[in-house]
């Protein structure tokens, strides 16, 4: 019977100083099934896979493969078992091109013969169906193609246990589609395939079982077809959680940001922005939708004076005076400057929004050290600021003195929106605001959004969820490569729709401008 | 057998530890330097063949002792004028290092601030001015000159993001030149090819020997300045604005902070408190100029910076334990006719051992046994 799994872990603990990743998990894959391993952030998942595929080492507990103990102390131990993991961040040599990028690493005569190789990884991309150009360098590759890649880069080396860690984050919905086919195909090959998933509606339409854990301890497998919304949500989170967000129609909106014309281009010398034009209004969340790299990024800092611009002008109705204010040419400090409260919550959280040596006392200060004082730098107030937010947000810390790169990715995204927030800002701006943050939080920072909204807050909110777009949005501009496919009505439009302006210019629209 | 060794787990596994509490620390500093000292006592007796007890206390005299009392207060006042010296420049270091500018130039900005110095004592020798106004100008004109050198990389690396270690490197070999042609100017006597100590009658410009003691300004400034420093890094604007670039420039604009300004402003700061050090060694130690007068002292702040995580009180401690190596050191060199290199042998196992407390302190090792036991 015990050939039947794939993969056996039995009892795996797993902790890192204080921290207690994994407990006691113990946990089966069977040969030709799709296993979705659920929870919430930091509930282990990516630690239990990472231990199959070789990066860190179990402090106790053991491991079967293919019904026998092995022991997997390096990621080269776990190819020689067959096991191959497609990590979050992409592992590829950005100047190689796809044939190179796979022979990387492999021993033997094979990396002389690229032609072999290349018809090896043709021969593979018939059998799953999927769409590699062997010749194409990886810095030509969409993101989607990079995913591919790396999954037929596993498969070449014989993989026949692939973990895929949260696939879907970076894809359209399109895309998302095209992947599970494939992945559907390898199942059919007899593969054991495990997804790192906190996407429940994916979880049910691509799995055959799904496995559950929270806070580093396993809570239970279920067939998915015995399963729900309803009955996972409550294993994730060990409670019931109401899965709504409060959508109010806005009022009283007014002008409060206008953007024309907006062009830019990034480090690289790109166009990253292609003659963006919009309104964003008082009282209303104006979501912003794309794949990553889209121009997301540069149209936030272009607003907040952290990006230079080519063309165009970004003015503000400054609510109490009625003045209207150009923001283009003003760096972050002259915008602060003229009482402009400008609120970002950036993508980069510990690399632009937080200090990650300092405590939340002095990442408090960050915005408005400069405003008291002449000299010497006032910490009462910024430790209650912090102390209020720790207490609202229910941030996770030893300490309000602690390092915040030491906090979990979640906690560290709550001290900086709720810094963001505390200020009152005029205009919130948001980059990913939930990235990582589990199902309880998402709901709690929706629910802050829309009450920005109703204090009649300008919100821009970028995301990756469409579901979540479209349900926490009144508006969303869409964006392509740099350029608008268009705006549309959150509360009418569809994620297919959505999703196709994502990855194509709605022909029409361009040209009426 | 090859089956048995792939069920084993590795035979040590290193994990980061949590933060350590301090009697741990110290511990282990004092475990190190235990073990420091055993495996140079192998290496005095194995190929010294002297006795290491014998070695040990010579070192300790050369630092803080001797036979008479003469010779104690001597190697006591030499030891502390040494460390006021060093603390000075790690001091100095302190904040450009915090902004994570790798400021290699300590070395020539103490010399721009020692030739400034010496500039002015040999100058205003004879202008009649009171000595505390003459220490003034000469303080002020050696600030000024070693925040001028500190200032140059700045400006290339604000502006056009040079390499700063490099270019702070390369400024050193600039005032070495410099010096040495100042010496030339100088020299005195004639033909000697050195400047002499400078005003030796007239004692003009020198320190002012307070209590009985020569260095009591040394003292004062040295301690000053440590003061001030670690205020200046915790408790001011500046000092944020300093860690915030430190910690990432993306942030840093974020916030509003001007990079360029904060760049520039800092290594102004680190030059001048080196020139400041220049300025102690030429008026309160040397009362001369050389291109030897930093001596190396430039490279060694960069490891008193480092090994006091850039707190300046913790310097303190550092540099105490380097420049009694190193005044030891030198003792046994000449008590045992041993050559310079044995000395540094054991300095250099000294400080490896110190180093090394680092890895401990960071990090847990997890052997093969203990791992399943628990």
């Amino acid at each position: 019977m015990e050939t039947n799994y794939a993969v056996e872990m039995k009892n795996v603990t797993k902790t890192f100083g204080s921290t207690v990743a994994n407990n006691n998990v113990s946990l089966t894959i069977k040969k030709g099934e799709i296993l979705s391993l659920l929870g919430e952030n930091g509930s282990g998942k990516t630690t239990i896979m990472n231990m199959l595929a070789g990066i860190y080492f179990p402090d106790s507990g053991q491991i079967y493969i293919n019904g026998k103990e092995e022991s997997i102390r390096s990621p080269k131990d776990a190819y020689d078992l067959g096991i191959g993991m497609i990590h979050q961040h992409f592992k590829l040599v950005d100047i190689f091109s796809a044939t190179e990028n796979v022979i990387l690493g492999q021993e033997g005569k094979e990396r002389l013969n690229k032609k072999a190789v290349a018809a090896r990884i043709r021969e593979i991309c018939d059998k799953y169906g999927f769409d590699v150009d062997p010749d194409k360098k990886v810095y030509n590759m969409s993101v989607s193609e990079k995913q591919t890649l790396e999954i037929v880069k596993v498969i070449y080396r014989g993989a026949d246990i692939l973990i895929l860690d949260e696939p879907t984050a970076v894809l359209t919905p399109q895309e998302t589609e095209k992947l599970f086919t494939v992945i559907r195909n390898m199942r059919a090959a007899g593969k054991a395939i495990v997804i790192i998933t906190h996407k429940l509606h994916e979880v049910l339409s691509i799995s055959d079982r799904v496995t559950i854990l929270r806070k580093g301890e396993y809570v239970g497998t279920v067939d998915t077809k015995d399963a729900n919304e309803m009955i996972l949500t409550e294993m994730m989170v060990g409670k019931k959680v109401e899965l709504n967000i409060d959508r109010k129609e806005p009022e009283n909106t007014v002008k409060r940001l206008e953007v024309k014309n907006l062009s830019c281009y990034n480090k690289e010398g790109r166009l990253a922005l292609d003659n963006i034009s919009f309104t964003a209004n008082a009282g209303e969340i104006l979501g912003i939708a794309g794949i990553s790299g889209c121009g997301e990024k540069e149209l936030l800092e272009s607003i907040a004076g952290l990006q230079k611009t080519a063309r165009g002008s970004v003015i503000f109705n400054d609510p109490e005076s009625g003045q209207e204010i150009e923001l283009i040419g003003k760096n972050p400090k002259a915008i602060k400057n003229l009482g402009i409260a400008l609120s970002f919550v950036p993508e980069d959280r510990l690399g632009m929004g937080l200090v990650g040596s300092m405590g939340m006392i002095e990442n408090m200060m960050l915005r408005d050290y400069n405003k008291e004082g002449v000299i010497f730098l006032n910490k009462s107030k910024p430790k209650q600021v912090a102390e209020a937010i720790k207490e609202e947000l229910g941030v996770v810390t030893p300490s309000i003195n602690t390092p915040v790169s030491r906090l979990s990715g979640g906690n560290v995204q709550k001290v900086l929106v709720g810094r963001e927030i505390s200020s009152a800002p005029a205009v919130l701006m948001t980059a990913y605001a939930v990235r990582g943050l589990d199902i309880n939080t998402s709901y709690s920072i929706y629910n802050l959004l829309n009450k920005q909204k109703e204090n009649g807050v300008a919100v821009l909110y970028v995301g990756e969820d469409l579901d979540v777009l479209l349900a926490l949005c009144d508006r969303i501009l869409v964006l392509c490569g740099g350029k608008m496919s268009g705006i549309v009505d959150a509360r009418t439009t569809t994620k297919e729709e959505v999703g196709l302006m994502m990855t194509s210019i709605r022909k029409g629209d361009t040209k009426d401008e | 057998m090859s089956k048995a060794a792939a069920v084993r787990e590795p035979f040590i596994r290193i994990t980061k530890r949590d933060k350590m509490p301090i009697w741990k620390k110290i511990i282990i500093y004092v475990v190190a330097i235990i073990l420091a000292l055993a495996v140079s006592a192998l290496f005095i007796f194995f190929v010294t063949k002297l006795n290491p007890i014998d070695v040990y206390k010579t070192m300790w005299q050369g630092a803080f002792g001797g036979i008479t009392d003469t010779v104690k207060k001597l190697h006591r006042s030499v030891t502390i004028r040494d460390i006021c010296t060093l603390l000075l420049l790690g001091v100095a270091l302190a904040p450009a290092f915090k902004m994570k500018f790798w400021n290699c130039g300590a070395e020539g900005q103490m010399l721009m601030g020692g030739v400034a110095t010496a500039f002015m004592m040999i100058n205003l020798a004879d202008a009649g001015l009171p000595n505390w106004l003459l220490l003034v100008i000469m303080c002020v004109s050696a600030v000024i000159f070693g925040a001028v050198w500190g200032l140059i990389p700045a400006i290339f690396k604000a502006v056009w993001n040079t390499n700063e270690t490099l270019f702070t490197l390369m400024m050193n070999y600039v005032a070495i030149q410099i010096t040495s042609f100042c010496v030339a100017k100088w020299e005195n006597p004639y033909g000697s090819n050195s400047v002499g100590i400078i005003n030796q009658a007239t004692q003009v410009g020198w320190f002012p020997t307070w209590f009985g003691q020569k260095y009591v300004l040394n003292i004062i400034i040295a301690i000053i300045a440590t003061v001030a420093m670690f205020i200046y890094l915790k408790k001011t604007k500046q000092g944020y604005e300093i860690a915030v670039v430190g910690e990432s420039k993306n942030t840093a604009k974020y916030a509003g902070i001007s990079v360029k300004k904060v760049i520039i402003r800092t290594m102004i700061i680190s030059g001048a408190v080196c020139g400041l050090a220049g300025f102690v060694g030429v008026a309160g130690v040397d009362h001369t100029i050389s291109t030897s007068t930093a001596g190396g002292r430039g490279f060694t702040a960069i490891i008193v910076a480092w090994l006091a995580k850039f707190n300046t009180f913790f310097m303190v401690a550092i540099t105490l334990l380097i420049i009694f190596l190193n005044r030891g050191a030198s003792e046994i060199a000449s008590k045992f006719a041993l050559n310079e290199y044995a000395s540094n042998i054991i300095t250099g196992i000294i400080l490896f051992f110190i180093l090394g407390c680092e890895f401990f302190i960071t990090y847990k090792m997890n052997f093969r046994k203990s791992a399943k036991e628990a």
